[in-house]
């Protein structure tokens, strides 16, 4: 099945795009789509303990199962305000 | 058009839109109608300072997952109302600004100034801890994506942090 990942701040800036789209194995959680993106660009393992993440615009744990279509996005530590 | 109580916009923030939008006596959104109505609004803005940790700093460009912040917006609007009898309005711009340009606007009304005030500070406090968003600072000599906090809603450490803020 196939996830639309979201990155965002510096995480866009290492992957080079905020949106890109992977292939991942059924059954898969958040934790699987960062390892196969960490696999891919190492320079996010920087933000292994720091990031937060969310499942179709709501946060979720590393261990939540996606499903086909989701969005899956990583958050670096936030600095609004 | 009526103003909404949570935003993430482009645009430049209308503080006089948010107040109006809190003061209003029937809640268009809110679940927490207001028994009594409101007797003190209190605001807050936050600018784009020109200075960060010794930077001379030229200009911010704001970035957020809008969807996301809006319903970490929500969460903080009903964290507060938990808390006091306050209904909130939270702005956040987004996109470059300039110094001196407001990046977030808070409004909070309640029937007694105390809750109002409380709610305003426990929520740039709850912002700051959980807003999907982020500043990437423009300064003299380069440019940094400013990181602050893992963003956590459910960190109950964090929450309380923010509720002896705005209690201090």
């Amino acid at each position: 099945m196939r996830v639309n990942i979201r990155l965002f701040a510096r995480l866009k800036d290492i992957v080079g795009t905020g949106e890109i789209e992977r292939q991942v194995p059924e059954g898969a959680t958040v934790r699987i789509v960062w390892d196969i993106l960490t696999s891919e660009f190492p320079d996010l393992r920087d933000y292994e303990v720091s990031i937060s993440t969310a499942v179709n615009a709501e946060y979720s744990r590393m261990e939540a199962l996606v499903g086909n279509g989701d969005e899956v996005a990583f958050l670096p530590p936030v600095s609004g305000g | 058009m009526s103003t909404p109580l949570y935003a993430v916009t482009a645009d430049p923030l209308d503080l006089g839109a948010l107040v109006s939008a809190v003061s209003c006596l029937i809640p268009d959104t809110s679940d927490v109608l207001p028994i009594v109505s409101p007797g003190a609004v209190t605001t807050f803005v936050g600018v784009v300072r020109n200075e960060n940790r010794g930077r001379r700093v030229l200009r911010l460009e704001y970035e957020g997952y809008e969807p996301l912040a809006l319903e970490a917006f929500e969460r903080i609007g009903s964290e507060a109302a938990e808390r006091w009898e306050a209904r909130m309005g939270l702005h956040h711009r987004l996109g470059v600004l300039q110094i001196g340009e407001a990046s977030v606007m808070i409004a909070a009304s309640s029937a007694h100034r105390a809750d109002a005030f409380a709610a305003c500070r426990y929520a740039i406090e709850r912002v700051k801890q959980i807003a999907p968003i982020w500043k990437h600072e423009f300064f003299e000599g380069g440019d940094v994506w400013i990181e602050g906090a893992t963003a956590d809603p459910d960190d109950d450490d964090a929450r309380q942090y923010a509720y002896q803020r705005a209690c201090a």
